[in-house]
């Protein structure tokens, strides 16, 4: 059999941070009843006009220099016309001819290693809106919250080689474009979304194969299969001696397998021309150097300081800034008092383990960073205990509880805590036998030493009422 | 004389100095427009009940000092590509028969504001693709000089209103000379202003590089007092320019001594009829007597306005009219088989056959191996073009010429061939091409008793001087009469 | 002469422009279209070498609106001209097969 190397480039949409639509004034809120964030222009009313939104630019912008692109400082807009209903003007207002951002890279890890993944372009467009299909009635629904959100398409050259390459490629733009501020990116509820573009060819040919587009990908799993999926069809497909027909495929994840999305209807012809409705968009030098200077510091400088400020281990410092949203907690649990490994170890143990028991992300965590600053003061200072600390903290994680209000109204405290009190209390009659005993025969006088003693254990944690009562039920039990 | 004979000017003056009512002046449209319309058909719809209840709040408005504009009061007709919130807005096409917009346009929301009085909706050509009106789906306007005429369009409809007295002014949209040539052809006042001029939020798009809105009326002085009424920019439209020179009223009557008028020879070649031709030379003297210099220059590139026109008009248009597919308003096929099915049939069943012949060519343009051959292509004509009238403008503060080759023709007998309609265009479709003010202004009438009007282009901006001229050419003239009904009976 | 429009050609618009013609009608078309082109071509003789598309007539750029929250239309509103619509949505034929 002939080896065979499989070249994957990827079309990355990433829906923008923005409060209103690309070019109406319409919220991007996700999750709102249907129809209800749409206005005239976002659903395709005639005589309705897009009017750009600066901050689409603002955050182009700013992805396309943190990808070390070159920018096009005279960009447009152009129509891409096809019929859809999710799309209510049956065009896509995207750019074709001048996209803002292109020539860019970036670096993944590969092994010990890393490796360049060029980005042959980045385009701002409209997203479209949702249909939802009624299995019944024979027909579907349209939705056009989604209509007109901003979005990015962040397309790179073939560079990528496998699903490793290909993930990673992906959590580096996750975490970039956090980091940013541009998106949240989460591929569950859409804001990103990747399509994948593959060939396979023999190895040594320096020419490209047929390739073919996947859409449909909406996790990291669905996309390492499709990717598997397509590289054994088009390597079956040229070992029998047969072509790869260049189309666009829709992967099922529930089958594990794609089908062509081509059909009689579907005209390919997208009729690209400048829209006449919008102004070319000029970004002056000092636009750029203004964006340029205010980009924050993106992971790896997290990751290194982190190391070398707080002496975090590389694990641990990688942990915490894999999620923008985990090291800004991190970093704000500090300013609220706690101390950086006390932080670290909370976040990148139970708030990493309860967030993937939720199957939440960071960027959900509901806590404050002064309650977890709080906890940690409770356990250090010995008012709880560290078993103790673990429940108050899952009240803290769930609700964003007062750790402080918790305890004591749980009475949670090591004051109240009964246990650590009697193992207190026989520790320190067993290490007493001869105050013990004197007491057991009635002499009240060395009672005072023995609460002393069990006091000064507890850290003074404990009422001296409680502490003679439990002495005197051992004494006298 | 008949109070619809009254300017729009000496109307809103009479109404501000309560010699005559906001209600008063509805009325007598209303009243012109019962009388007249069974046969003019200028309106595609009219609510008399929504107009004076309008024109009551507006005569409320006006007494307590909440309207204190010239046209306050003053009623109006509009295009019924311009959309007016509760009221029908239809393209006078099928696709759209029903849909009742939930918004204004921008210019109508400045109408409004303006408190003019909106009297209802006028017949055009479908989606303003035609020189006729008689595209459109519900009916044929007739020409108020001569029934058996056609009015011209594509904003035939508010052309004849405005010529049979059926309103003061009314508002139309121009794309390749929709208001221009109806003005020239209905004998009226209408002007084309520079592209940016009036927003085209609302305005249902056919072209939205070559779209303006603009006013049409009697004379000059009411298409100045109008366009200052709906001219500025508007955030909602990008395409849209702050203009700190929008005192147009101002400009009427200046005196125009010195102004330099060229005429492009080519627009006195091959193809004009002699009457139109004379109606230039006539124009010319009446602006040489009111002072300009008048002479003929060579403009060139005439030959490429038309094809570049339509190529770039037909890409646009086949784009601006995807949306109409029977999803989200308008028309939708009875019947159909899937998605696709629904989209062609409700489409070929909803749009007429100009409409159609344009979204084909214009998809056959913009499609791949076709875009840069024809679309591309155009777009370079098109610079040319517009550099060849900047050269013009060096030399010239305005231009004189036709605003269509002939005087208007019988009703059936342009759209057997489409090839001649477009071509009747000549004199009309470079001014938009170059984003250009064109200003059309009544000066003679035919031996056919059919009124001819001339055109008059200025520069970018330069608005004010085509008022200027426009007056003096109007003063020269001496007073324009319009159509004469007084005394005929309506009927059927 | 310009490109030959075929009745290959015609159904490719029919599809990109979403119409469908009776076959009379499409060759009135198709003839229609090719005298239209023919004539078109007449903008071969024009030089326009080294120049550059008339995208937009004026030298005004950016025309941007700022990132605010405006309010958006109510639903009813929204559906109101809706041929067919259901949940508040607009209904059409199944996308998907």
């Amino acid at each position: 059999m002939k080896q065979y190397e499989t070249v994957i480039g990827l079309e990355v949409h990433v829906e923008l941070a923005t409060k209103t639509k690309i070019f109406c004034g319409c919220k991007t809120d996700f999750g709102a009843k249907p129809n209800t964030h749409v206005c005239p222009v976002c659903t395709g009313m005639p005589g309705a006009l897009p009017v750009l939104n600066r901050q689409v630019v603002e955050l182009a912008l700013r992805a396309g220099l943190a990808l070390n692109c070159q920018i096009h400082q005279v960009c447009k807009f152009d129509r891409k016309n096809y019929f859809y209903p999710d799309n209510p003007q049956n065009y896509q207002i995207s750019q074709l001819y001048l996209p803002i951002c292109h020539d860019g890279y970036v670096e993944i890890p590969v092994g010990e290693g890393r490796k360049r993944i060029r980005i042959h372009e980045i385009h701002m467009e409209e997203d479209a809106g949702k249909l939802v299909h009624d299995e019944w009635s024979e027909s579907s629904l349209v939705d056009y919250n989604r209509s007109g959100v901003p979005l990015i398409e962040i397309v790179s050259e073939p560079d990528m080689r496998t699903a490793d390459e290909v993930i990673a490629y992906l959590e580096k733009l996750q975490t970039t474009m956090q980091y940013l501020g541009v998106s949240d990116c989460r591929l569950q509820e859409g804001s990103m979304r990747a399509d994948v573009n593959l060939s396979v060819r023999e190895i040594g040919n320096p020419n490209y194969g047929t390739r073919t587009e996947m859409k449909n990908l909406n996790s990291f799993k669905a996309i390492a299969h499709a990717i598997e999926g397509e590289r054994e069809r088009q390597t079956e497909l040229l070992e029998e001696g047969r072509r790869v027909v260049q189309e666009t495929r829709r992967w099922d994840e529930n089958k594990e397998a794609s089908h062509s999305m081509r059909s009689k209807e579907d005209a390919r012809d997208y009729r690209y021309f400048p829209d006449p409705d919008l102004l070319p968009v000029c970004i002056s030098d000092a636009w750029i150097a203004r964006v340029r200077t205010k980009l924050p510091e993106l992971k790896e400088e997290r990751e290194a300081r982190y190391q070398a400020q707080y002496g975090l281990s590389k694990y641990a410092a990688g942990l915490l800034t894999n999620d923008r949203a985990l090291a800004d907690m991190f970093e704000a649990t500090i300013a609220a008092g706690a101390p950086p490994k006390k932080a670290a170890n909370w976040l990148t143990g139970e708030t990493l383990r309860l967030l993937k028991e939720r199957e939440k992300e960071a960027s959900e965590i509901c806590f404050s960073a002064a309650h977890l600053a709080a906890l940690i003061r409770l356990a250090e200072q010995g008012v709880i205990q560290s078993q103790t600390a673990k429940e108050v903290f899952a009240a803290v994680f769930a609700d964003d509880a007062d750790p402080e209000e918790y305890v004591r109204a749980h009475g949670l405290g090591i004051e109240n805590d009964t246990f650590a009190l009697e193992k207190a209390v026989q520790e320190i009659l067993l290490a007493n036998p001869k105050a013990a005993g004197e007491l057991r025969d009635g002499k009240e006088k060395v009672m005072g030493f023995l609460i002393g003693q069990t006091m000064r254990a507890l850290k003074g944690k404990a009422s001296p009422e409680r502490v003679k009562e439990t002495i005197q039920r051992f004494v006298n039990g | 004389m008949q109070l619809t004979q009254l300017t729009a000017v000496e109307l809103g003056t009479k109404i501000k100095s309560g010699e005559i009512g906001a209600v008063e002046a509805a009325r007598a449209s209303l009243e012109q427009i019962g009388r007249l319309d069974s046969r003019v058909q200028a309106y595609l719809a009219v609510e008399p009940d929504k107009v004076l209840l309008q024109a009551a709040e507006v005569e409320r408005g006006i007494r307590s000092g909440k309207y204190t504009g010239v046209l306050a009061g003053v009623p109006i007709a509009i295009k019924d590509n311009i959309c007016t919130k509760d009221i029908k807005t239809t393209c006078a096409s099928r696709i759209l028969e029903n849909f009742v917009p939930f918004y204004d346009a921008e210019a109508v929301t400045r109408i409004k504001d303006a408190g003019l009085v909106i009297l209802g909706k006028t017949n055009m050509d479908e989606f303003a693709m035609g020189s006729t009106t008689e595209t459109s789906a519900f009916q044929s306007t007739k020409n108020p000089w001569e029934l058996s005429h056609v009015p011209g369009g594509s904003s035939g409809g508010s052309c004849a209103a405005v010529a049979a007295g059926e309103c003061f002014a009314a508002l139309g949209s121009d794309t390749g000379g929709s208001i221009r040539q109806p003005s020239a052809y209905c004998g009226v006042t209408g002007i084309k202003p520079t592209y940016g001029t009036v927003s085209r939020y609302g305005l249902i798009a056919y072209a939205s590089s070559l779209d303006q809105i603009g006013p049409i009326a009697k004379d000059g002085r009411d298409c100045a007092a109008l366009l200052e009424v709906i001219a500025g920019q508007d955030p909602k439209d990008c395409t849209s320019m702050a203009r700190p020179d929008t005192g147009f009223l101002q400009a009427v009557g200046q005196d125009i001594k010195g102004m330099r008028v060229g005429i492009p020879t080519e627009y006195l070649s091959e193809g004009l009829d002699g009457e139109v031709r004379s109606a230039v030379m006539l124009a010319a003297g009446y602006l040489k007597e009111a002072g300009a210099v008048v002479e003929e220059f060579k403009l060139g590139l005439m030959e490429y306005t038309i094809p570049a026109y339509y190529v770039i008009a037909s890409a646009e248009a086949s784009s601006n009219l995807e949306r109409f597919d029977g999803v989200k308003y308008g028309y939708r096929a009875k019947e159909y088989e899937g998605l696709h099915d629904m989209y062609k049939r409700s489409r070929s069943e909803g749009f007429g056959p100009e409409v159609k012949r344009r979204i084909m060519l214009g998809s056959f343009v913009l499609s791949a191996g076709y875009y840069d051959a024809y679309y591309l292509k155009a777009l370079r004509a098109r610079a040319c073009i517009k550099h060849a009238f900047d050269e013009a403008f060096s030399g010239y503060d305005i231009l004189l010429g036709p605003a269509a080759p002939t005087a208007a023709p019988k009703l059936g007998t342009s759209l057997t061939d489409p090839m001649k309609m477009y071509l009747s265009d000549i004199y009309t479709v470079a001014v938009n091409l170059a984003g250009l003010p064109g200003l059309t202004v009544p000066c003679m009438v035919n031996e056919a008793g059919l009124p001819i009007g001339v055109q008059l282009i200025g520069d970018c901006f330069a608005e004010k001087k085509l008022f200027a001229a426009g007056a003096g050419l109007e003063a020269v003239r001496g007073p324009w009469r319009l159509p004469d009904f007084a005394g005929e009976e309506g009927h059927t | 002469m310009a490109e030959t429009i075929t009745d290959k050609t015609m159904d490719e618009i029919e599809i990109l422009a979403k119409l469908c013609l009776t076959a009379e009608e499409k060759e009135k078309s198709r003839q229609e279209m090719q005298r239209m082109l023919d004539y078109v071509d007449r903008l071969n003789a024009l030089d326009t070498k080294g120049v550059e598309p008339l995208t937009h007539l004026f030298p005004v750029q950016n025309g941007f609106r700022e990132d605010v929250v405006c309010e958006s239309t109510p639903r009813e509103e929204i559906l109101k001209n809706a041929p067919r619509e259901k949940d508040g949505q607009f209904l059409v034929p199944k996308t998907i097969g």
